[in-house]
């Protein structure tokens, strides 16, 4: 009898577990439905042409403007900028915490990295406005402002990094030995062996680096909505850098609160987070597939 | 054979020495703010700031703990459970990629839609309002990825000849993963709860519309269903938007949290440390 109870116990748990497993795509499937749902009154009555090429964002005006074009360009123009500063540095450090540093530099730096990693963004953002901001502000003239979009990409740069350096280092440590070895052996330098057997044999697990890197700078809220002073205008050229921008992300956390609930505003909302989704969702879908392919090549 | 303009050796002591250069260059000021940042939250802390029951700290921190505890005994059976079915019966398959696609892109997806998602399933179409049960079931996935990860990594460790021994012994599957793979792999999945403990305290944009508010007559949460203050969103709020804010209570409360989520941190990574050099 008891035997039997607990064979029943044994089924349900196994159950339970095998449901937990495929949580994740549930969750997937749940999120998107959830923003596609919510996005529908706007999808069925703009244009998508209107809504990603439209260059107004004047959400609440009679009639109301929903064009995405501003904060896509917002969005570009501090990812660029923050991917500019990031990967250089992260593959830099990668390179260094995994060929160059003595063993005791390694072990100070690789937690710093993590801990970076760990520092909330609106810690970040604060620290962008209390200190870094204000600093530009009185060093140049060209800066009106201590919020403007170089300084979000430069925040930025910093969550996107942690991000980098280790998804290089893994793609480092998976080169064989025996390649650096021989390179070694044949007698280059250890500089020529890296410049010309490790990191075009890590290529692909590198490129795979930056798109995460990528996929989290442009996710990235708090942060730019704290600093880059939040004027919905479509930057232009390089002096866009320096001028206030807003970014997708820090719409929807700006002006959700002030949407009324089933308006077009909300609506319109959940739209940018579809759009905001789909984006994210491919670029991480083609950086795995692209460390898939490099774990398949290296095996 | 292309023309060498600098003997290799003289190349690599310029490379070598330019990477040291730009190592250092790059972690002066990472220091130095945060050196700043800890000197000037230090000194504006005082015992009456953080313990004031209603003009201090106090009641942000009190709804911080309640918030990332209640994300962690979410978060803690779904991504156990998970990593359970992950190490122990998956098998490879075109289903286990699936999952794993799933879980990456999950841990990739912008935390502010993550408080879209919570805005639109617990907020409105459950009807939990917005409270702290809203915020805790938003964050809770949002670490989702995070605990999972930790846990399968902390099984995955767990060496293939325990679990045969167990099963030799005639106990079944389960009793094999209860009795001796999950007690095993305890402490390894403890540090990942702690991780993402440490990241639910800090986020901001997952509870802005779904849990938290900036000023409450009654700050302290008595139901899973009363809104609460939280650390994070203070923060946001009296930086940018909250007028007349004293500038020692907003260096205090960046100090707070910034202790709060690294101190976690570098447990984590001691108590990893630990286990790495555990033998078998």
């Amino acid at each position: 009898m008891k035997k039997r109870v607990s064979r029943v116990w044994e089924w349900g748990i196994e159950r339970l577990i095998q449901i937990a497993g495929i949580l994740g795509i549930i969750l997937v499937i749940l999120i998107f439905f959830f923003l596609l749902r919510n996005s529908l009154p706007i999808l069925r009555d703009f244009a998508l042409a209107d809504l990603l090429a439209g260059r107004e964002w004047r959400p609440v005006r009679e009639p109301p403007r929903f064009g995405m074009l501003p904060l896509i360009l917002g969005s570009l123009y501090v990812t660029a900028g923050a991917l500019v500063i990031s990967i250089p540095l992260g593959v830099a450090t990668a390179i260094f915490i995994a060929e160059i540093a003595p063993p005791r530099a390694r072990e100070i730096l690789k937690p710093a990295v993590e801990l970076i990693a760990a520092v909330p963004s609106v810690v970040l953002g604060f620290i962008g406005l209390m200190v870094v901001g204000p600093w530009f502000a009185r060093s140049f003239d060209d800066i009106p402002v201590g919020s403007f979009a170089a300084l979000g990409s430069i925040m930025l740069a910093f969550m996107a990094l942690p991000t980098i350096v280790s998804i290089c280092e893994d793609a480092l440590y998976s080169v064989p030995r025996a390649l650096v070895n021989s390179s070694l052996a044949l007698g280059a330098t250890r500089w020529q062996t890296i410049t010309r057997a490790l990191l075009p044999a890590a290529r692909s697990g590198l490129i795979a680096a930056c798109l995460l890197g990528l996929g989290r700078a442009i996710g990235e809220t708090m942060t730019v909505l704290m600093v880059t002073g939040n004027a919905a205008v479509i930057p232009r050229g390089l002096m866009g850098f320096l001028r206030p921008v807003r970014t997708l992300t820090a719409t929807i956390a700006a002006e959700m609160g002030e949407a009324a609930q089933r308006s077009e505003h909300f609506f319109a909302l959940f739209t940018i987070g579809l759009l905001l989704f789909v984006i994210t969702f491919a670029v991480n879908t083609i950086a795995d597939l692209i460390i898939r392919r490099s774990e398949k090549d290296i095996a | 054979m292309r023309r060498r303009w600098l003997d290799p050796r003289v190349q690599e002591h310029i490379a070598f020495a330019s990477l040291w250069i730009v190592m250092i260059v790059v972690s002066l000021p990472v220091v130095g703010i945060m050196g700043y940042m800890l000197y000037r939250g230090a000194s504006a802390l005082d015992w009456q700031l953080i313990a004031d029951a209603e003009e201090g700290l106090l009641p942000a921190i009190v709804g911080t703990t309640w918030l990332v505890g209640l994300t962690a005994l979410i978060a803690a059976p779904l991504g156990v459970g998970a990593a359970i079915y992950l190490s122990e019966y998956a098998r490879p398959g075109p289903l286990l990629r699936i999952i794993r696609l799933a879980i990456i892109n999950l841990a990739g997806v912008p935390s502010v839609v993550y408080g879209l998602f919570g805005l639109a399933l617990f907020v409105i179409m459950l009807g939990f309002g917005r409270c702290l049960a809203a915020g805790a079931c938003t964050l809770a996935l949002l670490v989702l990825p995070l605990v999972i990860s930790a846990s399968e990594e902390a099984l995955r460790q767990i060496p293939a000849g325990l679990r045969e021994g167990s099963l030799a012994l005639g106990a079944s599957k389960w009793q094999t993963i209860r009795r001796v793979v999950l007690p095993n792999a305890l402490p390894g999945i403890m540090t990942g709860l702690i991780l993402s403990i440490a990241r639910a305290a800090g986020e901001t944009a997952p509870i802005l519309f779904t849990a938290a508010f900036y000023w409450l007559r009654d700050p302290y949460p008595n139901s899973l269903f009363d809104e609460i203050v939280a650390m994070p969103y203070q923060l946001y709020v009296m930086a940018s938007e909250a007028p007349g804010v004293p500038i020692e209570k907003k260096w205090a409360t960046a100090f707070v949290l910034v202790a709060l989520v690294l101190g976690l941190n570098l447990v984590a990574i001691v108590v990893r440390a630990r286990l790495r050099r555990r033998r078998w």
